[in-house]
């Protein structure tokens, strides 16, 4: 059960407490994610369940309204030759085209995504980054996908850090608030732990692992730590903060392994696109061709899958 | 003493070496009945993940000027003869003479360059530029097919396999390919070969198994554009004509003697590309007349 979060309540976690993470023993749990044997038909279901998690993304410099009209488009109706298939969860996009994807999805259940606080760098002033935000919800936003300052979090501000999330929150209000952590800059688990915290103690709803823009990404092993620390959150709060893995998640089976370990590490109740979500925009056609194989036995080929 | 060492004979997907996804191995044999080495038994799964590494490199294959794909395609000739002895003991092993693995050897590696020189002369031969009864200019060029299915010849290990995926790389398309399920151990070999020849890895997949297993695979699969059948076994091509429709493959069969000079032939390289007529509007300048 979710509570209710007041903003007067908000504490700093105590960094001392949290755990060490064990790198050898986060890739031995996550090596064993993969080697789950599943069945044709939890597979099906599982497919589907990707789908209905996917934040379909685009977030470059050359982004026109009229790609973004494509991909909201696309987000409605994935392969409108195989009828019965969910809609993705959502469009993320940036502040810029809100408005643009707001129109377009309109009362289809797809909500829009905005990142926003100077994305992807961070790299502003607080007040920028509050302006940002606010121009997103005002532009129509269901979600605001933020960045943390990953320089203050390195240079051990994490003071800074967990208010900037903290005022951030306060604008959004009821708006559904992802914090990005950006796991490739944070170097080591450890810090993507220390983030993690610092993030769910300062109001976050989703923690994020990373924007895209830096490599590696949403590796598994990043992805576990912040399920871990999602859990024992909820453990002591009984709050159910969400998970949104993005970048580098490309194939269905790669999706359908973080179904595992979602499952196994924070349980069914996490598997709604409430609390998960896969940040992506070629995972879609990838899992809708497993979709087909799955139904026809037959291998798809791209060529025959709207690119957005 | 010494350990006899034994090579492991794996499949080439993408580049790498992996074992079958499947685990599943079958005994290859000598005409005696001996078994030679064992050999990978490829899945279903094992096309597909061909198929996706022989996508993935098509395009940037297909679009190497034609100079440079000779020049990959002379260094694989460069790269068998040295390991021409190779060859020949695994020939000899497979139970031809001496004699005959080293004239198949020979005659593998001058096809090579005879089709490393076509890489940049098939297409001017092929192409044309059509009269037409309007301001246009009408060309007709070739472009790759995309991604091919081969099916080797049963009955000859190394010049029916180089005789097959050369005309088809040779035209900028990738293949994936199954070698003869009685006489693999060369195929193997070749995989080594083109992988120190500067071929990208993805553009020749080589996997060993049972055609009869695999020819639903290759035929109803989606992403492969063309299947090229040297085989001689009737109902087998039947069955890959008739699911290759899905996605309307084109479905070439040849039932040459591959050692033979009809084994080599630049109309096989046409056989893969496909035909892009293009209409160009021009103006009638100064009244000039022209044909086009």
């Amino acid at each position: 059960m979710k509570l209710k979060k007041e903003k007067s309540k908000l504490v700093f976690p105590d960094l001392s407490s949290i755990p060490c993470i064990d790198k050898v023993g986060v890739e031995e749990r996550v090596a064993r994610f993969q080697t789950r044997s599943i069945k044709d038909a939890s597979k099906e279901q599982a497919l589907r369940m990707v789908l209905n998690m996917i934040d379909l993304t685009t977030l470059e410099g050359k982004d026109t309204p009229q790609k973004v009209k494509q991909m909201c488009y696309k987000a409605m109706h994935l392969h409108d030759a195989h009828p019965g298939l969910p809609s993705v969860a959502a469009v993320c996009v940036y502040p810029s085209m809100v408005a643009v994807a707001k129109k377009e999805v309109q009362d289809s259940g797809v909500k829009v995504a905005s990142v926003s606080t100077a994305f992807p760098s961070g790299q502003a002033p607080l007040s920028i980054k509050l302006e940002d935000t606010k121009f997103a919800i005002d532009e129509g936003a269901d979600e605001i996908d933020m960045v943390i300052s990953r320089g203050k979090f390195l240079s051990g501000e994490y003071q800074y850090v967990f208010d900037e999330i903290a005022a951030i929150k306060e604008v959004c209000g009821k708006v559904r608030l992802k914090v990005i952590l950006e796991t490739g800059e944070l170097i080591t688990l450890d810090n993507v732990r220390k983030a993690s915290e610092i993030a769910m103690y300062a109001g976050a709803d989703f923690i994020k692992t990373s924007t895209g823009k830096i490599q590696p990404a949403a590796t598994m092993q990043v992805t576990y730590t912040m399920l871990c620390a999602i859990k024992d959150y909820y453990h002591k709060t009984g709050i159910m903060i969400g998970m949104k893995p993005a970048g580098g998640i490309s194939t269905a089976k790669l999706s359908i392994h973080n179904l595992v370990m979602v499952k196994e590490v924070l349980g069914s109740a996490w598997l709604t696109n409430e609390y998960f979500r896969f940040g992506a925009s070629s995972l879609a056609n990838d899992v809708l061709m497993q979709v087909l194989k799955t139904e026809t036995g037959i291998y798809q080929s791209a060529d025959y899958f709207s690119i957005d | 003493m010494r350990l006899e060492i034994l090579k492991t004979y794996k499949l080439f997907i993408g580049g790498q070496f992996p074992r079958t996804e499947s685990g599943r191995y079958y005994p290859a044999l000598n005409k005696k009945g001996e078994v030679i080495a064992n050999m990978c038994l490829s899945s279903r799964k094992d096309v597909k993940n061909a198929v996706v590494s022989a996508r993935k490199v098509q395009l940037a294959w297909g679009e190497k000027t034609a100079f440079n794909r000779s020049q990959i395609i002379y260094r694989i000739a460069e790269m068998l003869e040295g390991r021409r002895d190779q060859f020949i003991s695994e020939l000899v092993k497979q139970g031809i003479s001496k004699n005959k693995a080293e004239e198949e050897v020979n005659l593998a590696v001058d096809r090579i360059v005879y089709y490393a020189g076509w890489c940049d002369k098939f297409a001017p031969i092929f192409s044309s530029v059509n009269p037409v009864a309007s301001s246009h200019f009408n060309f007709s060029a070739l472009e790759p097919m995309g991604v091919v299915g081969i099916f080797a010849s049963e009955t000859s290990s190394l010049i029916g396999l180089i005789s097959l995926i050369l005309p088809v790389i040779v035209g900028g398309n990738t293949c994936v390919v199954l070698a003869s399920e009685s006489l693999p151990l060369c195929a193997v070999t070749l995989a080594e070969v083109i992988n120190t020849s500067d071929v990208p890895g993805g553009v020749v997949n080589i996997l060993t198994g049972k055609a009869g297993e695999l020819a639903s695979t290759f035929a109803s699969h989606m992403d492969i554009n063309a299947l090229f059948y040297a085989g001689s076994d009737e109902a087998l091509l039947s069955e890959l004509q008739q699911k290759a429709n899905s996605n309307l493959k084109r479905v070439y069969s040849y039932t040459y003697d591959w050692g033979s000079e009809k084994g080599q032939d630049v109309y096989i390289i046409n056989d893969f590309q496909e035909v892009k007529t293009t209409w160009h509007p021009i103006e009638n300048v100064g009244g000039a007349s022209s044909n086009y």
